[in-house]
């Protein structure tokens, strides 16, 4: 039965580590704005300015929207 | 009539802003309402943004009044920059803005990419429910000056005010709240793993190996949950006790000392294993419960005062130059020059310009009021139009307005003179446990000595109200939620608690009872001619009466006729002749209409008769909230009401209807007159709910119980008060006083639950049996229950009183 001390303390060393983390997250502000990046994650990324004008670019995106 | 048929010909929207097209700009296929609007597109489309239009449709924010840019000029000046930025060294800068335009994922977007136009801008983060905007920049390369004109010409104007000058960073009382919630929730859960064996009784089969060790893992994760999590409540205990006041905090502390304390003797001493659990889990339950109560709304902010309206610096003409002035070095005799949109920062007298100022934020009415050369110009006043030149009367901190601030009302801390219900229950709870627990200590002594000392900390551990104080915040925290959703935001929870015990309601009259510059107008009768309307145009353009203007406002043609013969008779209307023929103009006895007489009785009505006859009515709406009549009789049972208006008395009879007597009606009020006002019926023991809109109700709504302030737009104005409404929920407003009762029942009952569970386990205590297990399981249980019963029947009686 002595195992059962590594996996007490196994089961320790994992258990801070998810505190860790939640303080981690806490102090670098995850925690003070829980809107923002979920609109922030569907953003694209710009596309390239391509030679062709901005118009036909525009109106290409908004239909496959 | 003809009007309305011209606007409707042409449906044209501005690709950037949506709004209507009057006139039409056109650019690469796109239609612009305006010159400013257009820009805007140009500006994107030449730096690869026009990702901004596909993400929302037209997410523009119109141009049409575009900001001066020498607006900014003040930006320049080291010491306000060096006030407005959060960080500043040779490399980078930081500074955050309020901008109240921000309204949806199109403008986090262009926000965010900001440093596409100014390369010289390292960072751009939105907080999209604070509407706030963190922003990095190279100094060195570009200034606030510069970013802030660009914000502005995109169309997002950051929100600068005297207010940001005076830093206040209090962001971490949060981040500590999480903080003590992981740490305790951490520590509980294990604890909770390690005492299983031992409520299993699975120790048996290790010859006991286990449980020494456990008890010694327990006591160091409990560690941290008494010195860190707990650290508040004995904080908030101590506090009390210091000022002879009990509050709910004395018995938490007194119950999670003695578990702690009890509970490391017993392992220390091999004699079990502790409570433990039942202190971690107390600790978490009671964080989370403070935590949801604690949530309030992030876009919302009630401590405004006028600082957070009156801008940083002012344009100042000395020695025939134009210089910027902080506002708060503003000297008498100082001459100032406004411009279009600008706010008149101290009490002044006009030199030259056409001054029609905008006093909005003080009376809660938008329409401009016209003021002459040598008149003085309350602060608090916005220019409309034309640039004016006034010289300072008063100091910014003495002016008629800003020097209600020095009243002593505003330097004490909000402290409601209404205790809560938990601040009566626990104070004799608390005397009646310590009864209990000495009275079963005494007996045991008695008895059996070696049972006195466990059964005196049983009773303590056991009676230790977790249930108790979790069902305030959970009822109210529910209650806070609901009305959120209604659009009635709270400053605090406590409030909602309070709105149950008022009895008395005062009202202010304009932008509270009246809508801003809603005066609609609506002609009923016969169609008018062109020639007719002329006719009309010109008879009410010589008159000053308010109603006249309005129709003049209304009609608004240019070629009219020469008016002839014209009579006004005070009060009553206009007999005139145009192009020989005869016009009355006024009121229904006047021109002498026999006419239905249909309820409408808030409605204004101007009668036109032209050649003996009767063509037909202009009606005023004059701007009374809908739903007034059926809110002012919903409350009238219950609370007794008061009109205080800074206005004159013209509307007394109209209003008369609602409050009855002359003596509930006071108008001509100055803001501390308001303020002396409530005070005063406060020292009669009423229980006043102040109910107002602009910055002359500061006070009133300060002193009040509960200060409620209504607001047209929820971002962009409100005086300091405990709840802000949305003026379009004005009709339920009776509604949400019904709703704060029942939530005081739910607490009052859920009150009695959580003694039936102390009862219980008291009964157990004062025998000196308690065992942790039967501890470790009721104290969960009676906190699951009364967190379930007081979300669900507060969230019940929203539905039931017709709420969302």
């Amino acid at each position: 039965m002595s195992v059962m001390f590594i996996l007490i303390g196994c089961s320790f060393l994992l258990a801070i580590g998810f505190l860790g983390a939640f303080i981690w997250s806490v102090r670098s502000g995850q925690m003070d704005d829980d809107y923002t990046p979920s609109v922030r994650i569907l953003f694209d990324d710009i596309k390239p300015k391509t030679e062709t004008t901005n118009t036909t670019n525009n109106k290409s995106t908004t239909d496959t929207n | 009539m003809t009007k309305q048929a011209e606007i409707v010909k042409q449906k044209v929207s501005c690709f950037h802003c949506g709004d209507q097209c009057v006139t039409q700009t056109n650019h690469d296929d796109h239609t612009f309402c305006c010159v400013g609007c257009k820009n805007v597109y140009e500006l994107l489309s030449s730096n690869n943004l026009c990702s901004y239009y596909d993400i929302e449709n037209t997410p523009g924010v119109t141009q049409r009044n575009p900001v001066l840019a020498s607006a900014f000029a003040y930006l320049d000046d080291e010491k306000v920059a060096q006030q407005l930025l959060q960080y500043c060294d040779d490399k980078i800068a930081k500074v955050t803005f309020f901008i109240p335009t921000m309204h949806c994922s199109s403008c986090i977007w262009l926000l965010e990419n900001l440093y596409k136009i100014n390369p010289h801008v390292s960072l751009a983060k939105v907080n999209f429910l604070k509407k706030e905007l963190h922003i990095s920049f190279n100094p060195k390369e570009t200034g606030l000056r510069q970013i802030v004109t660009l914000l502005s010409s995109l169309g997002y104007e950051p929100a600068i005010s005297l207010n940001d000058l005076e830093k206040n960073v209090k962001k971490d009382e949060n981040r500590k709240l999480s903080y003590q919630i992981g740490v305790a929730g951490f520590c509980f859960g294990n604890i909770m793993l390690i005492s299983f064996p031992e409520y299993f009784g699975l120790d048996t089969f290790t010859k006991g190996s286990f449980s020494k060790l456990f008890g010694y893992i327990n006591l160091v994760l409990s560690l941290p949950v008494f010195f860190f999590s707990a650290q508040d409540y004995f904080k908030a205990a101590w506090g009390g006790i210091k000022k002879k006041f009990i509050s709910i905090d004395v018995p938490l502390a007194l119950g999670i000392l003695v578990m702690f304390t009890r509970s490391t003797y017993e392992v220390i001493s091999g004699h079990g294993i502790g409570w433990f659990d039942t202190h971690a889990g107390l600790v978490f339950f009671l964080l989370i419960g403070k935590w949801f109560q604690q949530k309030t709304f992030d876009t919302l902010s009630f401590e405004r005062d006028y600082k957070s309206y009156f801008p940083v610096a002012v344009t100042v003409i000395k020695d025939k130059q134009e210089i910027t002035v902080p506002v708060t070095a503003l000297a008498i005799g100082d001459r100032i020059k406004i411009r279009n949109n600008e706010l008149i920062p101290a009490d002044s007298i006009l030199l030259n310009g056409d001054a029609q100022v905008d006093f909005s934020f003080v009376t809660g009415e938008s329409d401009p009021v016209k003021k002459v050369v040598g008149e003085i110009i309350y602060a608090g006043g916005r220019q409309k139009g034309a640039t004016i030149e006034l010289e300072v009367s008063k100091k910014v901190s003495q002016s008629y307005l800003t020097q209600l601030w020095n009243n002593e009302t505003f330097a004490k801390n909000a402290t409601s003179s209404i205790q809560s219900f938990q601040q009566v229950v626990s104070k004799y709870f608390t005397i009646a446990l310590l009864i209990v627990a000495f009275g079963s200590a005494a007996f045991w002594l008695m008895v059996n000595p070696s049972l006195s000392l466990n059964a005196f900390t049983a009773v303590l551990i056991i009676a230790c109200p977790c249930a108790l104080a979790l069902s305030s915040p959970f009822a109210l925290g529910t209650a806070m939620r609901v009305l959120g959703r209604n659009k009635f935001y709270i400053k605090s929870p406590a409030v909602v608690e309070q709105m149950a015990h008022m009895d008395t309601m005062v009202f202010d009259k304009t932008g509270t009872l009246t809508q801003p510059s809603a005066s609609s107008i609506v002609y009923y009768g016969q169609p008018l001619t062109v020639n007719q309307l002329q006719i009309i145009a010109a008879v009410v353009s010589q008159s000053i009466h308010p109603l006249s203007q309005k129709i003049k406002t209304y009609l608004g043609t240019q070629n009219t006729p020469a008016v002839t013969a014209y009579t006004e008779t005070a009060g009553k209307g206009i007999e005139a002749e145009v192009n020989g023929v005869k016009v009355l103009v006024g009121s229904r006895s006047f021109v002498g209409a026999d006419v239905h007489n249909n309820a409408n009785n808030l409605a204004t009505r101007v009668y036109i008769k032209i050649n003996q006859k009767l063509i037909g009515y202009f009606e005023m709406e004059q701007g009374y909230r809908k739903g007034l009549n059926e809110v002012l009789s919903q409350l009238n049972p219950n609370f007794k009401q008061y009109l205080l208006s800074g206005d004159n008395d013209k509307e007394r009879n109209n209003l008369k209807v609602y409050f009855k007597h002359d003596e509930n009606m006071l108008f001509n009020q100055t803001p501390a007159d308001k303020l002396n006002f409530i005070q005063n019926l406060q020292q009669q023991h009423k229980k006043v709910v102040m109910i107002g809109d602009g910055l002359n109700d500061a006070g009133a709504l300060k002193a009040a119980h509960v200060g409620i302030s209504v607001t047209e737009n929820t971002a962009h104005f409100s005086p300091a008060s405990d709840v802000i409404m949305d003026a379009e929920v004005f009709s339920n407003f009776p509604k949400y006083f019904g709703f704060a009762k029942n939530t005081l029942k739910v607490i009052h009952i859920s009150f009695i639950i959580s003694l039936i569970y102390n009862i219980v386990g008291l009964s157990f205590a004062v025998q000196g049996t308690l065992s942790p297990l039967f501890a470790a399981v009721l104290m969960p249980i009676s906190s699951v229950t009364v967190i379930a019963f007081t979300t669900l029947t507060t969230t019940f009686f929203a539905k039931k009183g017709g709420l969302q």
